[in-house]
């Protein structure tokens, strides 16, 4: 096929139109006697003039050159890219969700509000938790919520010495950040060899200056904090709070829930864990749940039920206020609760099972090859510390770029960060036997080449729409629109 | 049997052999046995397909939508009409079903798309860079905040109580966590005061933010307020606009806003009972590394052809970690595209058409709604397309009568605003209709 | 890598040169090699103060960002501006190519610092 690279400027032809709307049927008044000339821009636009066929034909060619969980595996390891099913896309399609406005009255909107409500209550109970919000709009969102109340609780309390979070150095990058942005100071705490909290780390940075520990578990190497019990009677010990990131939650579906293990405040990563669609980026969903200690800080508006009535309760003088406009992404929250109820309480602990069993078996698979950590049970997901006997020039970039040639997207590389050279796979549950295996042939097959043929890796990839890109030059002449 | 999950029971028993488990239990082992669910999920067990879309069909129909009814609701989300197209383009699963860009060379589709989308905002707004998306509207004036207060390094927010209240309360709960003060500056006559707004800039001021079409309607004299935000040294100015009005109103970059943020929703996205929308912010080369969020930029391959990647990185979480811009990492990817295709369906003449139509469609309906004297022009200001009516009757009595004449009426402001206890917000997009308008004014005339 | 004799390092890979009241700072070859092509430099601004061992800088490459520390203490003089256009001077001859020159608060805190033979004594052993 031919390559297409063009920009949709490039298309632009003066006349041409996409749209046409029916002509205005009330009396047309000049602009410029309803609203005063100086705030008037005088100027044409400048926007593209193109067709509606022009716009199809860009658009399904630049689709051509992506890459989805619907094209094929995508084992990204702390994304949990699982299949998106196709019921949640039409469900959330329906005209009595898509159609209504989030500020009509609350008789109007009955059955968006249960549907928020049931939700609630299904991730509660798969959490271990008293109540959610939905409000958050991603994990990081979901992160930032959770640190709030967690200020709120202390302030609440009048404990304002407490400006410090605990974060394991193998995080993922938005917790530190989430930490910073919501006004604390972080102390990093290390891991142990065999890749889990070192508590001697965790007891030194303990204080009565902690308002919180932050953790995922499973943790970002797949493996399972095992003494998260001793961990949380610690913090609380010190009167710090423990907030689970749910990036990972995947793993422990109906096996072992956040609130039984000691936290306080949770996320969830509805686009990861609930089979939403990464959407290229987004939209997400990142509900938070809590323990009752902290439901009176709970955002405004939460979804309440009063017989068989439900409604939006704002009438919350302790709350921390809003996080975002409006009532969260219900669109994506309606995919949620029908993954949810397609799964059912037997279904999601199959699914864990599954994710879990896939980890492991794939991890056997490239043991000979790659750096795998010996004798470890893995969760979801697992790293590995590059290339076994590799020379050193061919890098965990060189292994993902050539990944590309074989028609997988690559797993996530360079995280975390105390691993080397890493590369971390996450298969997750929807993915054959077959996949696994073909996959690993073709990572056995990378390493290989990398020995007798290191070249083929350093200029991979060679079958994309375009060969390496140039990220260098990007980032030190910075072109970031269209100049035409 | 679960469909999403396609290996079978002899495939798990070959696997856990092959791997020397006994059984998937073993595999969970390392969680400490107080610690392990000893009892099933209290959740439903799992259905079929056909009674899943059975039940959220149900729920789904206990809805009463804007099809139903007659929207005349605004207030920061909007029923403008979405073309066709968008929504097709959208289904493509090669753009939804893949996640943020990081392996650039198989996800040009995604890049090129939020390049473009980032190229599209600069155009409408003026600005020199945009990002490629935040949450919403309201998420995007805190974050505007943020990076005012960490580009003067000072730590005062002056905002007009004319910017949607929402906004507002999301940028006072960010605020209080960094500490920084917010300052509210009342209205006079629905628009900012603007000797108020004088009297509480000072050199603390990191940034003065407002929204132009006003929460009102209204449009804001800007240039007033940019005079009075640049009287001190290093203050910004931060303006949320609604991006359909900049089909006929003055750019943001023309009028000397440093920060410019909105609410994408109108461009293309349902109302969806609030959401997933689009934050945008666009700001000055100057800024550029300050802005938080992805940012996609043009380069070349290894073979001199042009591609795109995600570039300025190192503001971002993944690498800065505490040092980040933002926290953000998932963000609206599917909304731009949405964004896009509709400016570009739109083109040059079709947005400026929306926007007048909603201009002349607005006036019409002010005026019909106003004829009789019996509803009351709250404000006497310039307005895009909305404005608010006040008369003797109370509003929820008002929409009361009004959904019972399958009508959707507009945003009550007495809760928000007491000093306009009776005041209704009405919005009227291109959407709305003559006789639709027509009927909303008798409706409201057969009241009194 | 290379280390220049008679510059003052840190063990967090800045050089300092002393120059009457004043000195330069860079970063030195380990540490331009260690974050790869640099595409960006953050400097402060003239007259800014800074305490020993505070960040007054941010260098960044593609896929890394480094804080640079003072490696004492001191009030910003100049900045070197061709970094602004060209950050790629840091890679290509880190010890010509200094980021700041300033005023040094206290002359005693140079005493704390590595000489370029503890430096490369340093870069053998520890890292």
């Amino acid at each position: 096929m031919r390559k297409y690279n063009k920009l949709i400027f490039e298309l632009s032809k003066p006349g041409r139109t996409a749209y046409r709307l029916p002509e205005n049927d009330v009396e047309e008044i000049a602009v410029e006697e309803l609203i005063p000339a100086e705030y008037l821009n005088d100027d044409e636009l400048d926007l593209p003039e193109v067709s509606e066929v022009d716009i199809i034909r860009h658009y399904t060619n630049l689709s051509n050159k992506n890459f989805g969980v619907d094209t094929g595996f995508y084992p990204l390891g702390s994304c949990t890219m699982k299949y998106n099913p196709k019921v949640n896309e039409d469900m959330a399609g329906l005209e009595g969700f898509v159609n209504i406005h989030p500020l009509q009255p609350e008789e109007t909107v009955q059955g968006a509000l249960r549907l928020m409500y049931e939700l609630d209550q299904a991730l509660c109970e798969i959490a271990g938790m008293d109540k959610m919000t939905l409000q958050p709009a991603a994990g990081a969102h979901g992160e930032l919520t959770g640190l709030t109340l967690i200020k709120a609780y202390h302030e609440n309390r009048g404990d304002t010495n407490r400006t410090k979070i605990i974060i394991p150095d193998s995080a993922h990058g938005t917790n530190p950040a989430t930490a910073i942005m919501a006004g604390f100071d972080t102390i990093e705490i290390k891991s142990t060899e065999e890749g889990i909290v070192d508590i001697e780390s965790l007891k030194a940075a303990l204080s009565d200056e902690v308002a919180g520990l932050m953790l995922t578990n499973p943790n970002t190497l797949g493996l399972f904090e095992k003494n998260i019990r001793e961990m949380a009677d610690l913090v609380h010990e010190c009167g710090g709070l423990l907030y689970y990131d749910g990036a990972n939650a995947n793993a422990i579906l109906g096996k072992a829930r956040p609130g039984d293990m000691g936290f306080d405040v949770v996320h969830f990563n509805i686009h990861k864990t609930f089979s939403t669609p990464h959407g290229g980026g987004g939209p997400g969903s990142g509900p938070v749940g809590v323990k009752d200690i902290l439901l009176d800080f709970l955002p405004t508006p939460t979804v309440e039920k009063d017989g068989d009535r439900y409604y939006l309760d704002y009438d919350r003088p302790k709350s921390v206020g809003r996080m975002k406009d409006f009532h969260g992404h219900f669109n994506v929250l309606v995919k949620a609760y029908t993954y949810i109820l397609t799964m059912g309480r037997d279904g999601l602990e199959r699914a864990s099972e599954w994710a879990v069993l896939n980890a492991n078996y794939l991890a056997h698979k490239l043991k000979d090859h790659y750096n795998v950590q010996e004798d470890a049970i893995f969760k979801h997901e697992f790293v590995l510390a590059g290339l076994k006997d590799a020379l050193s020039e061919v890098t965990t970039l060189d292994v993902a770029k050539r990944l590309l040639d074989y028609g997988y997207h690559p797993p996530t590389v360079y995280f975390p960060l105390i691993v080397n050279e890493a590369i971390m796979p996450e298969p997750t549950e929807t993915e054959s036997v077959e996949t696994l295996e073909e996959f690993a042939e073709a990572l056995i097959k990378i390493a290989e080449e990398a020995k007798e043929d290191p070249e083929i890796l350093k200029e991979a990839p060679h079958e994309t729409p375009v060969r390496r890109v140039n990220e260098t030059q990007a980032a030190r002449n910075p072109i970031l629109k269209y100049e035409g | 049997m679960y469909p999403y999950i396609p290996n079978t029971k002899e495939d798990e028993q070959r696997m856990l052999e092959t791997i020397g488990f006994d059984s998937i239990d073993d595999l969970f082992s390392d969680i400490p046995e107080d610690l392990v669910l000893d009892r099933e999920l209290d959740l439903k067990p799992s259905m079929s397909e056909l009674e899943v879309a059975n039940y959220i069909t149900k729920l789904s129909k206990e809805n009463t939508t804007i099809n139903d009814l007659t929207c005349f609701l605004g207030a920061g989300a909007y029923d403008h009409y979405i073309p066709s197209i968008i929504g097709h383009i959208l289904s493509r699963s090669e753009f939804y079903t893949s996640y943020t860009p990081y392996q650039a060379e198989m996800s040009q589709g995604t890049l090129q798309y939020i390049f473009e989308y980032q190229s599209l905002i600069c155009k409408l707004t003026g600005m020199d860079v945009s990002n490629a998306s935040l949450y919403d509207g309201g998420t995007a004036v805190a974050e505007a905040a943020f990076m005012a207060s960490n580009i003067t390094r000072k730590d005062e927010i002056v905002v007009s109580k004319t910017v949607n209240p929402q906004s507002r309360e999301v940028l006072k709960t960010y605020a209080h966590l960094q500490g920084i003060k917010v300052i509210e500056v009342e209205d006079n006559g629905g628009v900012t005061d603007l000797d108020k707004l004088k009297a509480n800039v000072s050199d603390k001021t990191a940034a003065v933010i407002v929204q132009n079409p006003n929460f009102f309607g209204i449009i804001e004299d800007i240039e007033a307020i940019e005079e009075i935000a640049h009287s001190q040294r290093r203050t910004l100015l931060i303006a949320s606009v609604d991006p359909i009005s900049l089909g006929i109103l003055k750019t943001p970059a023309s009028l000397g806003v440093d920060i410019v943020v909105g609410e994408g929703q109108a461009l293309g996205m349902p109302l969806n009972f609030g959401g997933p929308y689009l934050g945008f912010i666009a700001t000055n080369k100057s800024h550029m590394r300050r802005l938080p969020g992805r940012i996609v930029g043009q380069t070349i391959d290894a073979e001199e052809n042009r591609a795109f990647v995600l570039t300025l990185q190192a503001r971002e979480q993944h690498i800065r970690r505490e040092k980040a811009t933002s926290n953000i990492c998932s963000n609206q990817g599917m909304l731009t595209l949405a964004a896009a295709v509709y400016f570009v369906t739109l083109g040059k003449k079709g947005l400026r058409e929306v926007s007048l139509q909603a201009t002349q469609k607005a006036h019409y309906a002010m005026n019909k709604i106003t004829e009789s004297g019996n509803y009351k022009p709250l404000f006497d200001k310039p307005f895009f397309k909305e404005f608010a009516i006040t008369s003797s009757i109370d509003a929820d009595e008002i929409n009361g009568k009004l959904l019972e004449e399958k009508i959707l009426g507009g945003y009550p402001l007495g809760e928000k605003y007491p000093q306009y206890e009776n005041g209704i917000l009405y919005a009227v997009t291109e959407k709305r209709s003559k006789d639709e308008i027509d009927r909303l004014s008798s409706v409201l005339e057969g009241m009194i | 890598m290379k280390v220049v004799k008679g510059l003052y390092y840190t063990e967090d890979h800045e050089w300092l040169k002393v120059d009457g009241d004043e000195a330069y700072i860079g970063l030195s070859d380990y540490a331009q090699d260690a974050l790869g092509d640099i595409v960006y430099v953050d400097l402060p601004e003239e007259d800014d103060e800074f305490d020993k061992e505070e960040g007054f800088a941010a260098v960044e490459s593609v896929k890394a960002a480094a804080d640079v520390y003072m490696p004492v203490g001191g009030t910003i003089t100049a900045i070197n501006e061709d970094l602004f256009d060209n950050p790629e001077l840091l890679n290509e001859d880190p010890y010509e190519n200094w980021i700041v020159k300033i005023d040094i608060a206290d002359k005693d805190e140079l005493d704390e610092l590595m000489t370029s033979e503890e430096y490369e004594k340093f870069l053998d052993e520890e890292v």
